[in-house]
C-alpha cells in the first residue's frame, strides 16, 4: 500500500471511513458466502459424480503419453515415415472418401430440407400468437420437444432396423432431429411478429391459410433461411457420425479405421471432415450475415 | 355470409401496375434460387434411393416397429436398477464434462478474445484450434478417448471436456469481447495491471453470462451423454443400443421416455438457475 501522503488521492477521515468500510465489509460478506455455498454444492456435485463416472486422474496422468502417442501415430504411415512425404499413400483412399463425403453432405442437406419444410408448416400451429387451436397448439409443441429430445443417433439405430443399412436410415434421423429443433426455433420467430398485417389479412374476410400466408410469411422468412443454414452447419457434422451406427456417410469408414488401428487412414478422413465443416461453415456464416444485414435494413 | 363490395380489379390493377406486374429481378432471383434447392433436394432422394420403393416398404416396417414399442416395459425391477444406475452415471458424465470444460475454456477464450489478446497472430491461432475442435463430433472424440483410458464413462468425460472446450471457446470469447471495455480502463489507469483488469474489470461483468451458458450446456451435453454409449464410452446409451440391436423394443422405449424424463427436469431446473442468474430478459437463443 502506498502512504497517503505520496497519493494524490484524497483520504477520508478515520472517523467517517469506518462506518463506510464496515457496511462494505458486511455487503461482501454476504456476497462472499453465498459464493461459498455454491462452490461447495459444486464441489459436493462433482464429488459425487466422480464416484459415477469412474473418474481415475491417475489414469488419466498415467496414459496420458497414450493420447500424445496416438495423435504422434495419426501423422505416421505404416513405413514410419510423417504422413505428408508421401500425399499420395495417405490419400491413398481419395476417391472412395471424397464420394462418401458427397453422400454425406447429400444427406444433411437432404434431411435439413425435409426438417425444414416439415417445420414451417408446423410453426404456424405451434406458436401462441397465431394457432388456430390451442389443443393442437400442445399437440404440435410436445411433437417437436420428443423429435429434438431423443439423439439423432437413436433413431438412426431405429430406422436402421425399418430401412435397412445405408444412408436413407440417415436423412430420416437429421429431418426428425430438424423438424424438432426448427420446429420450435421457427415457432419462436413467428411469436415475435407485428401482428397487424396478420391482422389487416384476416380483416379483409381471408381464410387462416391466407392470413399466414399474405400476413406472417413475409416478416419471418430470412429468419427462417438463417436458422435453417444453421441447423445445416450442424446437421453436417452430425452426419459424419451416422456411419457410427450404419446409417451412411464417411463415418462408416472413419469408423472403421479407428477400431482397426488404420491411423494415418484416420487422420486423413478427420482432415477431410475438418475441412469440409469449415468450408460449411464459412460459406453459411456469410450467406447468414447478409441475410442479417437484409433484416435490418428494412 | 357478409355481403361483400364488388371489387373491380381492373381499376387496382391500374392504379398499382407494378403489384401485378412482372417480378422484379431480386425476387426472379430468390425464384431461381429456390427452384434450384427443390431440384438439389430431388437429386439427392433419388441418390439416397428414397424413390425404389424401399422407403415405402421401410415406412410399413417403422409402423410395426412403433407398435412393439408400446407400451414402454422394462421387463423386471432389476432392469428398472440398472438402467436407473446408468442414467445418473450418464448425468454425472454430462456434469463433469461440462464443468471441466467450462474451467479449462476460460483462458483459452480469453486468448480467443479480440479486446484481450493484442496479438493477432496468437488470437488467429486460438480461433482456429476451437473451430477445428468443433468440428468433430463427440462420439469421434469418444473413441479417440477410448484408446487412451479404455471403456468406460471416464472416455466420455473427457469426449464432453474436449468437444466443449471448443463450444466453450468460441461462445466465450464472443461474451468477452461483447464486455464493457471502461471498467477494464478504469482498473488499468489506477495501476492494475493486466491480471487484475482482467479479474474484476472483465469477469464480473461476463460471469452471469458464462454461467448460463454452461448451464444451457449441461442440458445439451445430457442428451449428448445419453448417445456416447453407443460407442462404449458410458453412460445409459450402451443400454439403449443394445436394447433396439437385440428388438427388446419395449424395453427400448421404457429407457427413452426415462431420457426423455430426465432431461425434461435438468432443463427446467437448469432453466430456473439461469433465471435467477441473468433475470428472465436475458434469454439464450
Amino acid at each position: 500500500m502506498a502512504s497517503p501522503a505520496a497519493s494524490p488521492v484524497v483520504h477520508l477521515p478515520d472517523a467517517q471511513l469506518r462506518p463506510l468500510l464496515a457496511a462494505y465489509d458486511a455487503s461482501v460478506r454476504a456476497r462472499r458466502w453465498n459464493s461459498m455455498l455454491v462452490v461447495i454444492c459444486i464441489a459436493a456435485a462433482v464429488a459425487l459424480s466422480s464416484v459415477s463416472a469412474e473418474v481415475d486422474l491417475g489414469k488419466l496422468i498415467a496414459n496420458i503419453g497414450n493420447f500424445t502417442s496416438y495423435i504422434h501415430r495419426l501423422f505416421h504411415l505404416e513405413n514410419g515415415a510423417w504422413v505428408w512425404t508421401d500425399p499420395a499413400e495417405w490419400y491413398w483412399g481419395l476417391a472412395r472418401w471424397l464420394r462418401l463425403l458427397g453422400e454425406t453432405l447429400l444427406m444433411a442437406y437432404v434431411g435439413t430440407a425435409l426438417g425444414a419444410v416439415g417445420a414451417f408448416f408446423l410453426c404456424f400451429l405451434a406458436a401462441a400468437n397465431v394457432s388456430p387451436r390451442p389443443w393442437l397448439r400442445m399437440v404440435v409443441r410436445r411433437f417437436c420437444e420428443l423429435c429434438r429430445t431423443v439423439p439423432e443417433l437413436v433413431f438412426a439405430l431405429m430406422f436402421v432396423i425399418a430401412f435397412g443399412l445405408g444412408p436413407m436410415a440417415g436423412v430420416l434421423a437429421v429431418a426428425i432431429h430438424t423438424l424438432g429443433a426448427l420446429g420450435k426455433l421457427f415457432a419462436e420467430v413467428v411469436e415475435n411478429i407485428d401482428m397487424k398485417p396478420v391482422e389487416g389479412v384476416s380483416a379483409t374476410g381471408a381464410h387462416w391459410t391466407a392470413a399466414m400466408r399474405y400476413g406472417a410469411v413475409p416478416q419471418t422468412l430470412s429468419n427462417f433461411v438463417s436458422y435453417t443454414l444453421l441447423r445445416f452447419e450442424i446437421n453436417v457434422r452430425g452426419a459424419t457420425v451416422m456411419g457410427f451406427v450404419g446409417a451412411g456417410g464417411i463415418g462408416m469408414d472413419l469408423v472403421e479405421a479407428i477400431r482397426k488401428f488404420y491411423y494415418s487412414d484416420v487422420s486423413a478422413i478427420l482432415l477431410l471432415i475438418v475441412i469440409t465443416v469449415s468450408v460449411i461453415d464459412t460459406l453459411t456464416g456469410v450467406v447468414r450475415h447478409r441475410l442479417i444485414g437484409l433484416e435490418e435494413r428494412h | 355470409m357478409a355481403t361483400r363490395m364488388p371489387v373491380d380489379i381492373g381499376a387496382i390493377r391500374a392504379r398499382h401496375p407494378h403489384h401485378f406486374g412482372r417480378s422484379s429481378g431480386s425476387r426472379q432471383l430468390l425464384l431461381a434460387l429456390g427452384v434450384a434447392a427443390v431440384l438439389l433436394l430431388l437429386f439427392g432422394m433419388a441418390q439416397l434411393g428414397f424413390f425404389d420403393g424401399k422407403f415405402l416398404a421401410g415406412l410399413g416396417k417403422l409402423g410395426e416397429i412403433a407398435g412393439l414399442m408400446l407400451p414402454p416395459n422394462p421387463g423386471d425391477w432389476a432392469h428398472v436398477r440398472l438402467y436407473g444406475m446408468s442414467l445418473i452415471e450418464t448425468v454425472a458424465i454430462s456434469l463433469l464434462g461440462t464443468l471441466a470444460a467450462a474451467v479449462l475454456a476460460v483462458p483459452l477464450a480469453l486468448l480467443a478474445a479480440k479486446n484481450v489478446t493484442t496479438a493477432r497472430i496468437v488470437h488467429f491461432f486460438s480461433r482456429r484450434s476451437l473451430d477445428t475442435i468443433r468440428s468433430v463430433d463427440i462420439l469421434i472424440w469418444a473413441l479417440i478417448w477410448i484408446n487412451v483410458v479404455g471403456l468406460g464413462p471416464f472416455a466420455g468425460v473427457l469426449a464432453i471436456m474436449t468437444s466443449d472446450i471448443g463450444n466453450f471457446g468460441k461462445l466465450f470469447s464472443e461474451a468477452i469481447e461483447a464486455a464493457d471495455k471502461k471498467p477494464r480502463e478504469g482498473i488499468v489507469s489506477t495501476g492494475g495491471g493486466a491480471i487484475l483488469g482482467i479479474r474484476f474489470g472483465i469477469l464480473p461483468e461476463v460471469f452471469p453470462v458464462l454461467a448460463s451458458q454452461v448451464l444451457y450446456f449441461f442440458e445439451s451435453n445430457t442428451r449428448s451423454a445419453t448417445i456416447i454409449g453407443i460407442v462404449g464410452a458410458g453412460g445409459i446409451g450402451l443400454h439403449l443400443a443394445e436394447a433396439i440391436r437385440t428388438l427388446e423394443l419395449q424395453q427400448a422405449s421404457f429407457i427413452i421416455l426415462m431420457i426423455l424424463i430426465a432431461v425434461a427436469a435438468i432443463d427446467v431446473v437448469s432453466n430456473q438457475l439461469r433465471f435467477a442468474l441473468i433475470g428472465r430478459r436475458g434469454r439464450l437463443s
